[in-house]
């Protein structure tokens, strides 16, 4: 256990000492991003890689998340601290509730009726303009503040952002290593099993859905008040894939995995600038040769890869920790 | 401690038990054997909840537990193992046993990620006792192993201990003999033995002879989905009706 | 195919012993189905006579949406019973089909039954490569995995569409030209009757297949149960490519005919592949009647709910329905339900 102590605090003495060394602003704003992104991405984890459930409709509770703390901030006039922890109670109750049906489906039959969901609420999005102001979005939603210090730069916002992620990241890893993460993987290895030992799978399965709409929700008002303006179109079918590819090539079932895949995916548009119109064509193709050569993920595939090159060690036994 | 009452189950049009009883004393190990297509596992399917009778009711101790969840009645200190092994495959040895604890802790997803005291402590111990049970059964060496990369009668016995872990009242095992070689079944016996002075009760079913007439106090023959025997092993050897339905189906 | 195999089925005693089970319970189902539909109707039409007209306007041009829905259904229904993967590509064929048969006829200027034939052939093309390339190697099948890679694959056919004809919409022409004809109080223009026409066609086509031929029938038992049939001496894997090759050439048949009515652009597959993907659920995945009933009964009630409630909402209809499809009865409504053997 000291040892994942340990790894953690190296990975966040990292990451916030980042800025300091990347003082460039673009890339900052980039790295923003990053942060929401891997908030997202270790939120569907938990669902996906752990529970072995499928969603293709997460991108939905990120728009909830934004859409809910944006207009209560904008028109009523809610305290955004305030406003996000009643979108992310919100949208985890709402989640919890649709669980309950939702995940009595399996396989095909579950993403399908994820990415339903999904489809539904962004169309709410685009339609209620009375209420979210259509696909021109809203805008006024006013940044977040603690007592003088606002948060408006790329800098404070960086480490606005990241002390959340650490946080949802360490909390997340706690629960990954604890019986709870034990009783999420035995579902997914055999959910009869599971049952038998005592796991209340239906339960635990519509928990861990909640949970994961309510940390995917805090990320949403997060990026409604340092982005200050939102739109449906973030908040789309694509979006929601673009979510489970990050948490597939990060690894499924590897926290720092998802942050791997979630810098990825973030970095990658960047980087590819130049190429814009091939991105949706590299994005397709690098889901196919991701799940067909590497279908632990990059983190377990680079482990993998490793291991076969380093030179065996005699009385090694094969397994995982 | 087990009462099985007139259980019939009827899937679409087939008749897979008719009017099935047992009663299995508490620290007895119980037998259902019977040729193939009998209905035994069907009807450990029903008492462990897998599958809700037609007709027919199940009592454990007096309590009425029809129709109970296999998670609701593991809570009551009813366990099973699966024919066709049911590990957690993509997770170590130590683990699935660790996950036979589940009942016997209550960290709660809260008290988890905020890794509580109570939650921490209450990890070492769940820790300790999933070691002394992979002990008991004897494959402690293999804690780390993935319990994908396990041979069989490995798996088997980690299965056991994974059920033990639960500190049944019963146990319900489902062809433990099945794929182990007749050293690793002579083991099996000890060990099914063992569980019994523990205090459990055992009920099994299952297609070794040799097995079944060693170890069990009690038998219950099922042809066809009915009954057709129940005894002692001296008894159900020497009932003629037994002898036929086994050589009969040839 | 040779004659020896359609020999082989006029067995005596052949139409006596048939199974007629599933006939009829499909057809107390349909029964009440139309009972509903009608008393909906009745009701409707008596409140407000004035829009009567509006009305089978809105019913015709969610019968011919519903008839390709259905189509595209099939698609999803035929991939599925021969190898239980959901083809989340399937709608990137309905574009394919649509898009390069706009692109055959106004660039290259082909005759428009060559521009169709090009299309249909291309499409399959790309069904076949994916097959080969995505599906068929996969060696750690889950169904996690294969639900990403055949994402990936519409992902990637989506990508090349745009790559290659741009984010535009563009308009085809129809197929014999635009003289509506006026039935019943509705304007039919000469489009929709190709779609009926067409749709009916492709369905009789399916059912001569799949219950006569001897490769229909293979790939019914691949369906059935994958090891036996490769026990058997059928070779699964061609049943696979089969399976692709004619979902495929269907779906792209279904964007060819509702181009003309519909524009098209690189994006339509996703909302066209969850339709059809939702009529094949209320038609519990059947290759059949189920499949047909479900895409008309969800065109009609898309259109009535874009005319009669709001038409921005529209597309959240379909999905609504489809989602308490799956949370109420998700073998279907026209299948009894089964029991699940441990």
């Amino acid at each position: 256990m000291k040892r994942e102590l340990v790894k953690f605090l190296i990975f966040a003495a990292l990451l916030l000492s980042a800025p300091l060394i990347f003082k460039g602003g673009y890339l900052l704003n980039v790295l923003v991003f990053v942060g929401i992104h891997t908030i997202l991405a270790v939120g569907l984890n938990l669902l996906l890689g752990y529970a072995g459930q499928i969603s293709l409709g997460h991108a939905a509770f990120f728009g909830l998340g934004a859409y809910i703390s944006g207009i209560l901030t904008t028109t009523y006039n809610v305290n955004p601290w305030l406003a996000i922890i009643i979108a992310a109670v919100a949208v985890g109750i709402m989640a919890f509730v649709v669980g309950f049906p939702i995940l009595k489906l399996k396989g095909h039959y579950l993403a399908m009726a994820t990415l339903c969901l999904g489809i539904i609420i962004y169309i709410t999005f685009n339609e209620a303009i009375d209420l979210t102001g259509g696909p021109s979005g809203l805008s006024g939603i006013p940044n977040l503040s603690i007592g003088q210090l606002i948060f408006d730069n790329d800098l404070k916002n960086y480490y606005l952002i990241w002390t959340f992620t650490l946080a949802t990241m360490l909390l997340s890893i706690n629960l990954a290593n604890s019986r709870i993460g034990r009783a999420l993987r035995a579902i997914h290895d055999s959910e009869v099993a599971a049952r038998v030992m005592g796991v209340n799978a239906r339960l635990l399965k519509v928990q861990i859905f909640a949970l994961s709409a309510f940390i995917s929700a805090i990320a949403g008002s997060l990026y409604a008040h340092t982005m200050t303006f939102i739109s449906p179109a973030s908040f789309g079918f694509n979006f929601s894939i673009e979510l489970v590819t990050m948490v597939i090539i990060g690894g499924l079932g590897s926290i720092y995995g998802s942050f791997l895949g979630a810098a990825l995916l973030t970095l990658l548009p960047e980087l590819l600038r130049a190429f814009q119109d091939y991105d949706i064509m590299i994005y397709g193709l690098l889901l196919i040769l991701m799940t067909m050569f590497m279908p632990g993920g990059l983190v377990r595939g680079l482990s993998a890869l490793f291991a076969a090159i380093s030179p065996k060690i005699p009385g090694r036994e094969k397994g995982s920790a | 401690m087990l009462k099985v009452s007139g259980i019939t189950q009827v899937f679409g049009g087939l008749i897979a038990l008719d009017n099935v009883s047992l009663t299995v004393r508490k620290g007895d190990i119980t037998g259902v054997i019977g040729p193939n297509g009998a209905g035994k596992t069907t009807l450990f399917n029903i008492v462990t909840g897998i599958y809700a009778q037609t007709s027919g009711t199940i009592h454990l101790e007096s309590k009425n537990i029809s129709g109970f969840t296999p998670e609701r009645l593991a809570h009551l200190g009813m366990v099973r193992t699966f024919q066709n092994i049911e590990l957690f495959g993509q997770m170590s040895v130590l683990e699935n046993v660790m996950v036979g604890l589940h009942t016997r802790s209550r960290s709660g997803i809260l008290a988890c990620a905020l890794k509580l005291p109570g939650h921490i402590r209450e990890e070492r111990a769940i820790r300790e006792r999933a070691m002394h049970w992979l002990e008991y059964v004897g494959i402690a060496d293999m804690a780390r192993i993935q319990a994908a990369n396990l041979p069989f009668g490995k798996g088997r016995l980690l299965e056991i201990a994974r059920a033990m872990a639960l500190e049944p009242r019963i146990i319900l095992m489902d062809e433990p003999a099945a794929g182990l070689n007749s050293r690793e079944t002579a083991e099996l016996a000890l060990l099914i033995r063992r569980v019994r002075e523990s205090g459990i009760t055992v009920a099994l079913v299952e297609h070794d002879m040799e097995l079944v007439m060693d170890v069990c106090d009690h038998i219950l023959v099922l042809n066809l989905g009915k009954m057709l025997a129940e005894g002692t092993p001296r008894e159900i050897q020497e009932n003629e009706a037994v002898i036929a339905a086994y050589l009969g189906e040839g | 195919m040779p004659l020896s195999w359609w020999k082989s089925n006029r067995r005596t005693g052949y139409w006596l012993n048939r199974d007629y089970t599933n006939y009829l319970s499909f057809l107390t189902s349909t029964a009440q189905v139309i009972k509903v539909a009608c008393a909906v109707l009745v009701i409707t039409l008596e409140e407000q006579m004035q829009f009567s007209d509006q009305l089978i306007q809105y019913i015709l041009s969610g019968l011919s949406t519903g008839a390709i829905y259905a189509l595209i259904g099939f698609g999803f229904a035929i991939i599925y019973n021969t190898t239980s993967i959901i083809n989340f590509a399937q709608g990137e064929f309905v574009m394919l089909g649509g898009m390069s048969s706009v692109y055959f006829l106004t660039v290259l200027n082909f005759p428009l039954p060559v521009a169709i034939l090009a299309a249909i052939i291309l499409a399959t093309s790309i069904g076949v490569i994916f097959e080969r390339l995505a599906i068929r190697p996969i060696k750690q099948a889950t169904n996690l995995n294969l639900v990403i890679i055949t994402i990936g694959g519409s992902i990637l056919i989506r990508g090349l569409a745009m790559l290659l004809w741009g984010k535009d919409t563009h308009a085809m022409p129809t197929f014999s030209g635009n003289d509506p004809l006026y039935v019943a109080g509705a304007t039919i223009l000469p489009q929709h009757l190709w779609i009926f026409a067409i749709t009916l066609l492709i369905i009789i086509g399916n059912r001569l297949f799949f219950n006569y031929s001897i490769a229909g029938k293979a790939m019914r038992a691949c369906a059935c149960n994958r090891r036996a049939a490769n026990l058997v001496g059928i070779d699964v894997r061609r049943m696979v490519m089969f399976s692709f090759i004619i979902s495929s050439a269907m779906g792209s048949m279904a964007g060819i005919i509702i181009a003309p009515l519909t524009m098209t652009s690189y994006d339509v597959g996703i909302m066209l592949g969850l339709k059809g993907f939702c009529a094949a659920i209320i038609g519990g995945m059947s290759s059949g009647f189920g499949t047909v009933l479900g895409g008309l009964l969800l065109g009609v009630l898309e259109s009535l709910g874009a005319g009669l409630i709001s038409s921005g909402y529209k597309d959240a209809i379909a999905f609504i329905i489809l989602l308490l499809i799956l949370f109420f009865r998700p073998q279907g409504l026209f299948k009894k339900s089964e029991t699940e053997r441990v």
